[in-house]
């Protein structure tokens, strides 16, 4: 949270959090992702061809970290690497696939762990793969 | 393994097995590292000895495992704590509210059964969450939408059951009463339906919510009486047109006439959306704005020392310096965003009518916030419509997560939400005896403190408190939290819902005739329930067994 100077600041938010709050400059500039509206609108186009992994990291990650300003987790990224990584997950080249599992179990922040109701270890796999997909 | 409290390794043991008989060994969890994912991670007791915690989870596919499982808990007198998708973080998560329960873990029933778009209504199982339910109805392209909670996420049973709100219609908003007709597993295995569903041959179930006799789904929500396994939901048609208009008034006074008639235009089905307030010269920002990581509605001059000064003498009673600023500024003391659903020329007279009605308040001036026409032809790009439009989202959690304007994030959060009557009146009385309330606390004061409009006839204040890793923090927070509900208590406020750590204090507060109320819900729950096995403590009803004197 807004790191608070009082207590009045701190203790009570009325009307939710975000009193704390100032004008949010936007600094970021996103590209609306035509994959993320599909899935918003029509659901994934999924083909035999679409990673499995893919599919997965639009159902259960994307709605956080997806390619708009609002969304927690690229919201939360661009705050916290300031441009020296990138803010979207899926642009990332430097994860490694324990890092991905430890966050998906552990959660950080607001962001809770995920239950294996929720996220199979096999799901992980696959989410795994992709966010570590060898690029060109 | 830890085991719950009073049952010894080997019965824990042999009601684990049988579990796994009936779900499949994979859909049992009893080692460390997959119980602590049931913990809440927004625990008010986060890392500290009270911490709730799960001695194992169960996750069934079908009402017949549930049942089976229910059948083995009796047997074995194992406490069992059923979860939908567990995410009423905030509010408990997935946590039992008796540390040592099994978790019934819902998730996997994630069946959509029928969604009707003539008479728009679904029939779901409590692990469709509203993401799903959306995904579905885009996929078949059906002109339906969803009444979406903040958080999409969620299950639409588990937070009906929990008795969550939205933002569209009035009738669809408050989540329980948009339920119609539910099923339901009782302590003893045994299957119930509810309204039309206990009628054989019935094709109205999700049409007609009471059948015939008394009405008993009340039981089932914010309670312990039995496992929900299916229920229906009433949906929205897709609208032409959604507008928003504000009204805008000068004095602080106009909040009485203010509140009065916005409750008059929602009660008279004038205006349908979920009104939003604010005060542009107080500082306090609509939900809308905040969920546009907006402060306020409208830009102030910072810093401005006048303002401040004019501010603290319009909380000590004096408005007349800060309204006359108001004037000169052209700023409103309070606004009201007021929404509309339906074809756009219907609308459009509907806000033509209400700013009539609204011209009754001196010197009120009007402003167009937008209208939208449906279905979008691109994503809206003011987000603080999601769920304005019935598209699930977990946009509001910016507010918490880590942002430009929040570099240090907090863990999590709590929220205290109590009822308070639809006046302004009462807007002012609460706001006297919070602030008061936290000064003797040793917080200087409260801001003052608009609150949310989604139900109908009341209204809702909101307070988040921050969850930190620091247990002196969050020791600190629980004593304000449970020092304000004895607050709102004694002055006929209560919380329209809270986490299982504050549910005992929250119904010891609807205490009239010696807690009839209470009593009632414990001969209920002991004939139902005679084992004790079924969410112990939720919402305050605890078993006999575990029962403590009032």
């Amino acid at each position: 949270m807004h790191k608070p100077t009082t207590l009045r600041a701190r203790v009570a938010w009325p009307l939710g959090l975000a009193v704390v709050f100032l004008a949010a400059a936007r600094t970021t500039a996103f590209a609306d992702d035509a994959q993320t509206i599909a899935w918003r609108r029509q659901a994934i186009a999924v083909s035999p061809d679409t990673p499995r992994g893919y599919v997965e990291y639009q159902n259960s990650c994307s709605v956080c970290h997806g390619p708009m300003p609002e969304r927690p987790g690229t919201r939360a990224l661009a705050a916290k690497y300031k441009g020296s990584l990138p803010a979207m997950l899926e642009d990332r080249t430097d994860m490694q696939p324990e890092f991905i599992r430890y966050i998906v179990r552990n959660g950080i922040s607001v962001m809770p762990p995920f239950r294996k109701t929720e996220v199979t270890d096999a799901q992980l796999d696959a989410i795994v793969a992709y966010l570590t997909r060898p690029r060109r | 393994m830890r085991t719950p409290p009073g049952i010894s390794p080997a019965t824990f043991a042999a009601a684990v097995s049988q579990f796994e008989k009936v779900v499949g060994p994979q859909w049992v969890f009893t080692r460390d590292e997959d119980t602590r994912l049931y913990n809440d991670a927004y625990s008010p007791f986060l890392g500290e000895p009270e911490e709730r915690w799960a001695s194992a989870a169960v996750a069934p596919a079908t009402v017949e495992e549930v049942q089976e499982i229910v059948r083995i808990a009796n047997r074995h007198s194992v406490p069992i704590y059923a979860i939908s998708t567990g995410r009423n973080l905030g509010y408990g998560g997935a946590a039992p509210a008796w540390s040592g329960c099994v978790v019934l873990d819902l998730k996997r029933m994630n069946r959509i059964l029928e969604v009707n778009e003539e008479n728009a209504y679904a029939l779901v199982e409590p692990g469709v969450s509203y993401f799903d339910l959306y995904r579905y109805i885009q996929e078949r392209k059906l002109k339906l939408w969803i009444d979406c909670p903040d958080p999409g996420w969620g299950s639409l049973v588990g937070n009906a059951l929990d008795r969550g709100s939205g933002y569209t219609f009035p009738y669809l908003r408050n989540h329980f009463d948009a339920h119609c007709g539910m099923e339901v597993v009782l302590a003893n295995g045994e299957l119930l339906r509810t309204g039309m569903g206990a009628l054989p041959n019935s094709r109205t179930w999700q049409q007609y919510k009471t059948g015939f006799g008394p009405w008993i789904d009340g039981l089932f929500s914010q309670s312990n009486m039995g496992v929900v396994t299916k229920m229906g939901f009433w949906l929205m048609p897709q609208p032409e047109a959604y507008f928003c208009g504000r009204v805008l008034v000068r004095r602080r006074d106009d909040l009485h006439e203010l509140v009065r008639l916005i409750t008059l235009l929602e009660n008279s089905n004038i205006s349908s959306g979920c009104p939003d307030s604010s005060s542009p010269l107080l500082g306090i920002g609509s939900i809308g704005a905040q969920a546009r990581f907006l402060a306020v509605d409208e830009p102030l001059p910072a810093d401005d020392p006048e303002l401040a000064a004019l501010r603290d003498k319009a909380e000590a009673g004096d408005p007349s310096g800060l309204e006359a600023y108001g004037r000169r500024k052209n700023l409103a003391y309070w606004t009201f965003d007021i929404k509309f659903y339906g074809p756009a020329k219907v609308v459009a007279a509907q806000w033509e009518s209400a700013k009539e009605i609204l011209s009754a308040i001196p010197e009120a001036w009007f402003e167009d916030q937008g209208e939208y026409r449906f279905p979008l032809t691109e994503e809206p790009r003011d987000h603080a419509r999601y769920p304005e439009f019935g598209i699930p989202s977990l946009n509001n959690f910016s507010l918490g997560a880590r942002s430009s304007t929040n570099p240090t994030p907090s863990h999590g959060h709590m929220w205290l939400a109590p009822i308070i009557p639809r006046t302004a009146e009462a807007i002012f009385e609460a706001n006297r005896v919070f602030g008061e309330a936290a000064r003797q606390f040793g917080i200087p004061q409260l801001r003052f403190n608009l609150p949310a409009w989604y139900w109908q006839r009341s209204a809702i204040f909101i307070f988040g408190f921050p969850v930190s890793e620091n247990p002196a923090e969050n020791r600190h927070h629980r004593e304000v939290f449970f020092h304000l509900i004895d607050v709102a208590g004694k002055h006929g406020w209560a919380e329209y819902r809270t986490g299982p750590v504050f549910q005992d204090a929250v119904a010891r507060q609807f205490s009239f005739n010696n807690h009839s109320l209470m009593r009632f819900q414990e001969t209920l729950k002991d004939a139902l329930d005679p084992n004790g096995i079924l969410s112990p403590g939720r919402y305050g009803i605890w078993p006999k067994h575990l029962r403590k004197p009032r």
